[in-house]
C-alpha cells in the first residue's frame, strides 16, 4: 500500500516537471528593486519565457513637461532615477542647454561634473550593496550604505537636500561649493579606493559569489548593442561606449579617465565594470577639485531661467510670482523652434532628453530615454533559458530603478 | 562623418523618400516618407560608411494644428564604431496611423514602439507583441496626443472602480484566520471599524 502511494507521487511529480507552469514575480518583490512584475512561464527551474510588465509607477512626466516652463521640470527629473537623482539633474540641464544655446561658465561645468560622479558613486553603491543581498552577501550591502551615506550627508551640505536634490538651474548650478564641502569631499576621495578595496575582499573571489556570477545571464557585444543597452551592462559586453567620451560634456573633455569594459558579458563582468568605474569616478572627482576655477556659476545671458536672486528678485517681487514668471518665460527671444536630442552618461546608462520647441517657454514635446526602461525591455532576451534563482541576479546587473522605467 | 555629409547621402539614395532637412544647434533631422521607413533604416543599420548600430531613442511627436501631417515617429540614430549621428523624423499622418516597425533591424526598438503606440495611438506593423505598457489595458485614448486633457478629462479609468470595490473587500479580510475567537475583538479590529 505504502509502496503503491510513493509510487503513485513519483509519476505525478515526474509529470508536473514537464508542463510548463506560469508564476508572477513582483509587483511586491524584495529583488525586483522596485514595482516591476515578471511572469514566468518555468519547466521545472528552467524560465522558457519572462514577461516583464511595468507602469506601476507611471506618473506621466512627459505629458506633466509639456504644460510646464523649462525651469519647472527640473525639480520632476529628481524623481526619475530618485537614487542618482544630481545625474538626471545634469543630463536635463545640459538637454535644456542644448537646445537654448546657452553657453555654462567653467567653474559651474567643474561642479557639475563633481556632483555627477558623487551621484554615480551613490548610485553604484546602492547597486552593490542590493546586488549582494539578493545574492546573499548581507555584510556588503552594510558597508556600502556606510559609504553612502558620507555623500548623501554632502549632498545635503551642497544644497539641503539628500536625495531630490534638484541642485543644477539652466545655466549652471543654484549655489556655490563652500571650502569645507570640497576639503570633505577631498578626504572622502583620499579614503575611498581602500572602501572598495574593503568591498572587493569580501566578494571578488568568494566562491558562491564566483558561481553564482560567472556565465550567467550572458550577453553578446552585438545582441547587447541590438538591444539598445548603454552604461556598464552594455561595456560588460565589451562594447566600448560611454557618452562621457562619445559626445563630451561638461568638464569631461578636461579630465582624464578610462572606460573599463569586460569581455564576456556575463553578470561577473558587469560587476567587475561598475567596480572599475568607481575608482574612475573617484579620480575624476580628485581632478576636478584640484583644477576648480574660480569665477560665475550661472550663465548670465539666462536670467529668466534661473531661479531669481538678489537684483533679479526684486523686479518678481513687484508682480505677482506667477505672472511675473510666465511674462519671462514668453519674452526671451532665446525660444527658437527646433529640436535636439542631447544623452549624458547617468549611473544606469544613457539618459537621453529629446525636445521639440515651437518658440514658447514651454516644450512642445520631451521625451525621456530613460536606460532603466530599454534594459527591463531586455530583460526577456536575458532571461531566457535560465534558472529562477539567476532572474534575480541578471536583473541586480543590468542595474534597473522603476521611477525612472516608467517616467 | 557630418550629419549634413549624411543627411545628403539620404538624399541620393532615397531621392522620392525625402521631404526636407532641419538643421538646430548642429544636429540634423531628415524628413522623410514612411512608406519604405525600414529599407531606409536597413540601409542605415548595414552600411559600411554609417553603420548606425545604435538606435539611442524613438519616439512620436504630435503636430496637431501646426503641420499638414499630424504625427511624426522619430528616431535617434547612432553610430558607436563611427561616432556620428542622425536623425531621421517620418511623418505619419493621421488618418493613416500606421507605420512598420523595426524591431527585425533593432531588437530594443519593441519597448519603444510599444510605448509609441500607448501614448500617441500610433500602430507599429509587424511588430511581435504590440499592447500597452505604461498605461493599463482598458484606458481609454492616448495621454500624450496633444488633445487630450491634461487632467484626463475628468473621467475615470475604466478599471478603477473594480480596484476599490476589491480594496474595500480587503479591508474585511481576516488576516488572523482561525488564531483568533471571532466573538473576541481586539483593539485593532475596533480600529479599522
Amino acid at each position: 500500500m505504502l509502496e503503491n502511494k510513493a509510487q503513485l507521487r513519483l509519476v505525478k511529480n515526474d509529470e508536473a516537471t514537464h508542463e510548463p507552469y506560469t508564476i508572477a514575480m513582483g509587483p511586491q518583490h524584495p529583488a525586483t528593486h522596485g514595482v516591476l512584475k515578471l511572469d514566468l512561464e518555468l519547466d521545472g527551474e528552467t524560465v522558457l519565457e519572462c514577461k516583464p510588465t511595468v507602469g506601476f509607477l507611471h506618473r506621466g512626466v512627459e505629458k506633466l513637461a509639456e504644460n510646464l516652463s523649462y525651469a519647472q521640470t527640473l525639480p520632476l527629473t529628481d524623481r526619475l532615477d530618485y537614487i542618482a537623482s544630481m545625474a538626471n539633474n545634469v543630463a536635463y540641464s545640459i538637454a535644456v542647454e542644448k537646445l537654448l544655446g546657452i553657453e555654462v561658465p567653467l567653474r559651474a561645468k567643474y561642479i557639475r561634473t563633481i556632483v555627477m560622479e558623487m551621484a554615480r558613486l551613490t548610485g553604484h553603491l546602492l547597486w552593490l550593496a542590493t546586488h549582494a543581498l539578493d545574492i546573499g552577501a548581507m555584510t556588503v550591502f552594510l558597508y556600502c550604505f556606510r559609504e553612502r551615506e558620507n555623500l548623501l550627508d554632502m549632498f545635503e551640505e551642497i544644497c539641503g537636500a539628500r536625495l531630490t536634490t534638484s541642485y543644477t538651474c539652466i545655466g549652471g548650478v543654484r549655489q556655490d561649493v563652500t571650502g569645507h564641502f570640497l576639503e570633505s569631499l577631498y578626504a572622502f576621495t583620499e579614503d575611498f579606493p581602500s572602501k572598495i578595496k574593503e568591498y572587493e575582499t569580501l566578494i571578488d573571489k568568494n566562491r558562491i559569489w564566483l558561481k553564482r556570477t560567472q556565465n550567467v545571464g550572458v550577453v553578446s557585444a552585438e545582441d547587447a548593442v541590438s538591444l539598445g543597452l548603454t552604461g556598464p551592462t552594455l561595456r560588460g559586453s565589451g562594447v566600448d561606449y560611454d557618452v562621457r567620451k562619445h559626445m563630451p560634456y561638461d568638464a569631461y573633455p578636461y579630465v582624464e579617465f578610462e572606460v573599463p569594459i569586460g569581455s564576456k558579458g556575463d553578470v561577473y563582468d558587469r560587476y567587475r565594470c561598475r567596480m572599475e568605474e568607481m575608482h574612475q569616478s573617484n579620480s575624476i572627482i580628485r581632478q576636478c577639485i584640484e583644477a576648480l576655477p574660480t569665477g560665475p556659476i550661472r550663465a548670465a545671458d539666462a536670467p529668466d531661467l534661473v531661479m531669481p536672486y538678489g537684483a533679479q528678485k526684486k523686479v518678481v517681487a513687484d508682480a505677482t510670482f506667477s505672472s511675473g514668471i510666465i511674462k519671462l518665460m514668453q519674452d526671451n527671444e532665446r525660444y527658437i523652434e527646433g529640436d535636439v536630442y542631447v544623452a549624458a552618461e547617468v549611473p544606469k546608462g544613457e539618459l537621453g532628453f529629446y525636445f521639440v520647441s515651437d518658440g514658447k517657454g514651454v516644450p512642445y514635446r520631451m521625451h525621456i530615454r530613460s536606460p532603466s526602461y530599454i534594459h527591463i525591455g531586455a530583460l526577456s532576451f536575458l532571461c531566457k533559458g535560465q534558472m529562477v534563482a539567476d532572474v534575480i541576479a541578471i536583473i541586480g546587473s543590468v542595474d534597473v530603478v522603476l521611477g525612472e522605467c516608467d517616467r | 562623418m557630418e550629419p549634413l555629409e549624411i543627411a545628403q547621402k539620404i538624399r541620393e539614395r532615397f531621392p522620392d523618400q525625402v521631404i526636407g532637412m532641419e538643421e538646430h544647434r548642429d544636429q540634423v533631422g531628415v524628413i522623410v516618407r514612411k512608406d519604405r521607413i525600414v529599407e531606409l533604416l536597413r540601409w542605415l543599420h548595414d552600411d559600411p560608411a554609417l553603420q548606425f548600430n545604435h538606435l539611442a531613442d524613438l519616439c512620436g511627436v504630435d503636430y496637431l494644428g501646426k503641420k499638414e501631417v499630424r504625427f511624426e515617429v522619430v528616431y535617434n540614430l547612432y553610430s558607436i564604431p563611427l561616432q556620428h549621428g542622425i536623425r531621421i523624423r517620418a511623418q505619419v499622418p493621421e488618418d493613416d496611423c500606421r507605420i512598420d516597425s523595426v524591431t527585425s533591424i533593432w531588437m530594443g526598438a519593441n519597448w519603444h514602439e510599444r510605448e509609441c503606440y500607448d501614448l500617441f495611438g500610433i500602430t507599429f506593423d509587424g511588430h511581435p507583441d504590440l499592447r500597452r505598457i505604461l498605461l493599463p489595458e482598458g484606458w481609454e485614448g492616448h495621454p500624450l496626443r496633444k488633445d487630450y486633457p491634461l487632467d484626463g478629462g475628468g473621467k475615470n479609468w475604466s478599471g478603477y472602480d473594480e480596484v476599490v470595490e476589491k480594496s474595500k473587500k480587503l479591508r474585511k479580510y481576516d488576516f488572523y484566520g482561525t488564531y483568533q475567537d471571532p466573538t473576541k475583538k481586539t483593539g485593532i479590529e475596533d480600529a479599522r471599524e
